[in-house]
């Protein structure tokens, strides 16, 4: 018995392991985009994103004073000053490129004949000689600093301005929201109809609907593009919006039926008794009720509109006043494929408005992909 | 500003065209066909007669003008030459059976369609069994399913930082690059590592679908009824008999669906690839193949169609099962 409560036990610890490996690994490649968007240039070329939470050594140097600054003191000449700057720690020190941090902080050293040099952990300095110096440049001091972790808003100030990402922020804005209400209300009455009026040709169009849901948009780009330029819509907002109203509607008009068809039989059918027209039925029990769906929907064709890159960078014209965010962030990953700091903040300005949809709206979310995958036998 | 009292315009004319639409062709119906009088019987079945097809009528409007009309044209289309001047019959898809670029494209999309749905699938059930069973198992489940909400481009982006490359002995930016020089390995640019990379663009579809193919596979286990667990518990089945021989059995048809679902993103898989190689160092597929012949350069909408077509024919046979289960639920 006891055996077994310990196989158990161990069992459940290789789950909370396991599961929280799983986690890890998912979460990862986001978190390294999100902290790298808060650090500068320097600090995302000279280490990985993943040491940035802990200090930093950064080496640089000093010119010590010359004869100018030299003091007499008790028959030696002295040069007093600071190699560091504010409160910062030494943690090393050299006086040769070839090797900055050989000695440390409080040593004394003989650098040249008779010179004594010793740096001490505040970065002071002190320079002693018999003779005097005679150097027209100052000694230079190598030092090895830890620099606190440090981040930054700065590249979200420069991305929003700079580099235009504000203004394809309200361009995609301006294609979603539209592109998101619209078929909801043209495939609400579908779904109405498809689920409770009885017509011929009713299970052909409910069959045509889940079958137009996996066509390919790749195929319908070239003939749409073409249509809109031939009615004058042309490249624009206009051919846009409904080029995405219609490539939603077969997965709006799947998910609500299933979720039309499942009301309560008897609560539809008493209001038609009562004399309750159709359009009547619709707007003050159907619509109402499938508040749920509805908002499902709404959820998958505003991640989808907002995420897309394909329809966007067809549909509407490649300028730079016109481009979506996603066609912004493509076009940077060619001209700026080195500038991770532009990279990552833009990137992450354009996944945050989605992300945040994400987790406050994740149970209509799951609910839809429940509802909206075809369910197998 | 300007754009926002557009955006909002279209809006409320949209809405404003749907109700319209909606509640003045409802309106006109009854008027024609007044539900009283002496005719009231034979209106209210006329009437009845046409008010569906004034519901479906504006959906059906858009799905046949923007989706289903746009598959025949391309079939016109893929006959024809680049500008569709001459008819050329076959030739285009002629053409594409001795494109060194369309064959490696067709294998690399085979590639895609082993792999991804494969792992997604298999990922999604682990990451539901364990998820399932304990308590923090909503939070992690949440931040599995994240990646969902990232757009492809996006996660290219994301991607692409964790396999930046530097030259051997400097700091390694990217996060598999500096495992790999932890490890003692050379660092390499994975992206242009023929046959590889095209494994690494896989990752990137994985990590996104996983969380798919969990919610749905969750939701399946969870469905499985308790006593044929407890059954197998009582006939002593151990945790892994448990799960392959009864917990996987019962949702086969939710695995077919996460299959197939992810089958059908794989097919249409365009930006990742497009973001992230653009379809170089043998990493083409069908769909950026079409993009490019569609739209870069000198374009050849015949070829681009052709290979459009392509795209749709192998999609059909899981339109067909789609269908099939569908009509099959509904009884």
């Amino acid at each position: 018995m006891e055996g077994m409560a310990g196989k158990k036990s161990s069992l459940t610890w290789a789950v909370h392991i396991s599961a929280f490996l799983l986690v890890v690994l998912w979460t990862i490649p986001t978190l390294g985009l999100f902290v790298s968007s808060f650090r500068d240039r320097d600090q995302i070329s000279s280490s990985g994103w993943w040491a940035s939470f802990s200090a930093s050594e950064q080496t640089g140097y000093a010119r010590t004073g010359t004869d100018d600054d030299a003091r007499q003191v008790d028959g030696l000449y002295v040069i007093e000053g600071s190699v560091t700057e504010g409160d910062q720690k030494l943690s090393a020190w050299g006086t040769g490129a070839r090797e900055p941090g050989k000695y440390q902080p409080g040593e004394t050293v003989e650098i040249e004949d008779g010179w004594q040099l010793t740096v001490s952990e505040d970065g002071s300095y002190r320079l002693t000689s018999e003779k005097p110096f005679g150097m027209r440049r100052g000694e230079r001091i190598f030092t090895t600093t830890a620099v606190p972790p440090d981040f930054t808003i700065g590249n979200y100030h420069r991305v929003l301005t700079a580099e235009g990402l504000g203004r394809a922020f309200m361009n995609t804005l301006t294609v979603t929201i539209p592109a998101t209400v619209i078929p909801i209300l043209i495939a609400a009455f579908a779904a109405y109809a498809l689920a409770w009026m009885r017509f011929p040709g009713r299970a052909l169009l409910t069959a045509g609907v889940v079958g137009l849901l996996v066509v390919p948009l790749q195929v319908s780009l070239i003939p749409l593009l073409q249509m809109h330029n031939a009615i004058g819509i042309g490249k624009g907002y206009m051919g846009i919006w409904l080029a995405h109203t219609a490539f939603g509607l077969p997965l709006a008009v799947y998910l609500l039926r299933n979720y039309m068809i499942g009301l309560p039989r008897e609560v539809i059918e008493s209001a038609r008794v009562d004399g309750a027209s159709d359009f009547q039925i619709f707007r003050r029990i159907v619509l109402p009720l499938s508040f749920p769906a509805l908002a499902s929907f709404a959820i998958f064709q505003f991640l989808w509109v907002w995420n897309d890159l394909l329809v966007a960078t067809v549909f509407l014209g490649n300028t730079r006043e016109q481009l979506v965010m996603t066609g912004v962030l493509r076009e940077l990953m060619g001209s700026k494929g080195g500038e991770w700091e532009i990279l990552a903040t833009s990137a992450f300005i354009s996944i945050a408005v989605p992300l945040i949809v994400f987790f406050s709206m994740q149970r209509y979310l799951v609910r839809g992909l429940l509802a909206g995958s075809v369910k197998g036998g | 500003m300007e754009l926002f009292l557009m955006a909002a315009g279209t809006i409320a004319m949209g809405v404003l065209g749907c109700v319209v639409w909606f509640w003045g062709s409802n309106l006109v119906l009854d008027s024609i066909y007044p539900p009283r009088g002496r005719n009231a019987g034979d209106n209210i079945r006329r009437a009845n007669m046409i008010r569906p097809w004034l519901f479906v009528g504006p959906a059906v409007l858009f799905l046949g003008v923007y989706l289903v009309y746009p598959v025949i044209d391309s079939f016109w289309r893929s006959l024809h030459n680049a500008d569709g001047s001459r008819f050329v019959g076959a030739g285009n898809y002629l053409w594409a059976l001795g494109d060194d670029k369309f064959r490696e494209s067709i294998w690399n999309n085979l590639l895609w369609l082993l792999v991804v749905p494969a792992l997604s699938t298999v990922f999604g059930l682990l990451a539901a069994q364990l998820t399932d069973r304990i308590r923090w198992g909503n939070i992690g489940k949440s931040l599995i399913f994240m990646p969902m909400a990232i757009s492809f481009v996006g996660a290219g982006v994301i991607w692409k930082l964790i396999y930046e490359f530097r030259e051997s002995g400097e700091t390694q930016i990217g996060l598999l690059n500096w495992i790999v020089t932890r490890l003692g390995g050379e660092p390499q640019i994975w992206l242009t590592l023929i046959p590889w990379n095209n494994f690494f663009l896989m990752i990137v579809l994985v990590w996104i679908q996983t969380g798919f193919a969990m919610v749905i596979l969750s939701a399946a286990l969870r469905g499985i009824p308790e006593e044929t667990i407890e059954a197998a518990i009582l006939d002593g089945a151990s945790p892994w008999q448990l799960f392959f021989k009864i917990k996987v059995p019962q949702i086969m048809g939710s695995i077919a669906v996460v299959w197939t679902t992810i089958t059908i993103v794989v097919l249409k898989v365009f930006d990742i690839v497009f973001v992230m190689t653009n379809g170089q160092w043998g990493t083409q597929v069908l769909a950026n193949l079409m993009y490019d012949w569609m739209f870069r350069g000198s374009p050849d909408y015949g070829r681009g169609s052709a290979i459009a077509i392509v795209l749709m024919i192998v999609v059909t046979p899981i339109m067909v099962w789609n269908i099939y289960n569908a009509r099959k639920e509904a009884g």
